[in-house]
């Protein structure tokens, strides 16, 4: 059980009037809230700690160090990787999968190979998939779904060949809210030898992720959608392939000899970190995860589940409303549209009603395109979320009805 | 009346409701008395691409002043377009290129033309002056 007054507090955002009205933040697949643990760790770290890691002998610097990599550790242990060296940190979900897309590509993508892709994918896990194809004149293959939302997982061994090098696939989408199962499609791509990236973004914050029970090959995400700090992101490898995959860029703090004629580079995760790197937002991340680990994961799951579970069947009832993504396994993520009404109106006036949803096509044009909708809109919850929220949706989308009918 | 007038008179017509919900059906009013676009500007050659609406835009010449036709997919952005139609019809390509569109800030609508609501609308502000501009190049040509 969760304790929702207590948390409430803890989030400052929730706990104003917009438009006149009490909050109601429904647009946490975009980002979440910050709890004031984070705001006010991260305002005191740059009160009283803050100096550039690794290159410093002074103290402060040290310190500054040993709460970065410190936080590396504490995420190392959030998803169960083997090793801390396997976690890199980078600007974000994008970033991360920018980083394979080009590291994994060099090392493994040559003329004529595949990688496959779901249909479901955000861009970040699409677009970047599809630049390496035409950098390497290699072939993008797409895993398609079903009208509910559901991966047609049967069609996947006839999409993979001796060519096949990668496939890359959200654990969680980000327009349908499905649910993927992702440990028995690693199973399956691994029995034919081919890499798994999975996209965290949207299923970090919801269920507890175990790389190694998984067994995927990367997995990335994001800070801001687990309520840490924007600009801060995660990419887990296995060693094997940090070890094997160049770096993605050069600069400092990555480079173990440099002269002019030649570089040689530290280890990973120090490879894929060049530059100075936010190592306030990885602090931030860390904090926000131990803010989760003091909640429970499993207890933010239940609550979620529950408040996906009444509001779905709230929404249901609303003549003329389709919801898109009836998978059986969801996060609390609900897109819809009302008959006849543009989501953009729906989203304008629950603005004005105080509650913040998304509208638009989500970053999934194709998604859209396979239902024939040019966008939805999207409800996204999170733990900090009531009843009374997924109320007050229910009788705003009611309001926006009798407005447009 | 002039450009600044109508705007004016549009500002006075908004004063007068107290809700945020009555003007927005007044905008759902407007969206829905819009003339209808001639289906054949309805395509991609007439669209301004907003990230989440549509707006299909067309302008003609007619004894040296612009009229234009326009549609949108959303019910909002329709009721502001039927407003920047109401202000800039039957107006010279001078006058629309060189307007001063403040009735839309008055009015507390700006927050529809900002760009990170990517609705199309701050788009099909500058395609009317892009209308203006090219039809006066035409006109001193």
């Amino acid at each position: 059980m969760i304790n929702l007054e207590k948390i409430r507090k803890d989030f400052p955002v929730l706990n104003q009037k917009i438009n006149g009205k009490d909050y109601v933040y429904l647009d946490n697949g975009a980002t979440t809230q910050k709890p004031v643990q984070v705001i006010d760790a991260v305002a005191d770290f740059y009160r009283n700690t803050n100096s550039n890691i690794h290159r410093g002998v002074h103290y402060l610097s040290n310190l500054s160090t040993k709460l970065y990599e410190g936080a590396r550790a504490k995420i190392k242990h959030f998803i169960n990787a083997e090793k801390e060296s396997e976690i890199i940190f980078t600007k974000g979900t994008t970033d991360s999968v920018n980083l394979v897309a080009f590291s994994f590509g060099e090392r493994y993508v040559s003329e004529g190979d595949e990688i496959i892709v779901s249909a479901m994918e955000h861009h970040s896990n699409l677009v970047p998939w599809q630049m390496l194809c035409e950098r390497k004149k290699a072939k993008l293959r797409i895993l398609p779904f079903d009208k509910s939302g559901e991966l047609e997982i049967d069609k996947l061994p006839s999409l993979i060949n001796k060519k096949t090098k990668l496939l890359a696939l959200t654990h969680v989408s980000n327009s349908l809210g499905t649910v993927n199962p992702v440990k028995d499609i690693i199973k399956i791509a691994h029995k034919y030898k081919v890499a798994v990236l999975i996209d965290g973004a949207q299923s970090i914050q919801h269920q507890k992720i175990d790389v190694q029970d998984l067994d995927c090959d990367f997995f990335v995400f994001s800070g801001h959608k687990i309520y840490a700090e924007t600009g801060i992101g995660v990419l887990y490898a296995k060693e094997k392939f940090l070890n094997a995959m160049p770096p993605y860029q050069g600069g400092g703090d990555m480079v173990d000899h440099v002269s002019l004629e030649k570089t040689t580079y530290l280890d990973a995760p120090f490879k894929f970190e060049a530059g100075t790197v936010n190592y306030v937002g990885a602090y931030s991340l860390g904090l926000a995860i131990d803010y989760i680990n003091t909640i429970g994961i499993e207890n933010i799951a239940k609550h979620e589940q529950d408040l996906l579970q009444y509001a779905t069947e709230k929404l249901s009832q609303i003549d003329g409303l389709t919801i898109y993504g009836t998978a059986k396994h969801k996060t609390s993520t609900i897109s819809f549209l009302l008959k006849n009404i543009h989501h953009y109106d729906t989203g304008m006036i629950l603005d004005k009603l105080g509650i913040a949803v998304r509208t638009g096509s989500h970053c999934t044009q194709p998604v859209m395109d396979f239902f024939e909708i040019t966008g939805t809109v999207r409800a996204s919850f999170a733990f900090y979320n009531t009843f009374a929220d997924a109320d007050r949706l229910v009788e705003g989308v009611l309001k926006v009805k009798q407005m447009f009918e | 009346m002039t450009i600044e007038e109508i705007q004016n008179e549009i500002i006075e017509e908004f004063s007068m409701f107290d809700e945020w919900m009555d003007k927005y059906e007044y905008l759902i009013e407007l969206g829905r008395d819009l003339p209808q676009i001639d289906t054949k500007f309805k395509t991609n050659e007439y669209l301004i691409n907003g990230c989440q609406s549509k707006v299909w835009l067309n302008a003609e010449l007619k004894d040296g002043k612009i009229y234009f036709t326009a549609d949108s997919d959303a019910i909002i952005t329709k009721g502001i377009v039927a407003l920047l139609i109401r202000v800039l019809n039957g107006r010279t390509p001078k006058e629309i290129m060189n307007a001063d569109l403040f009735f839309i800030d008055k009015i507390g609508l700006s927050e529809n033309l900002s760009p990170t609501r990517s609705n199309g609308l701050l788009a099909m502000v500058k395609q009317m002056k892009m209308y203006g501009m090219a039809y006066n190049a035409k006109l001193n040509s």
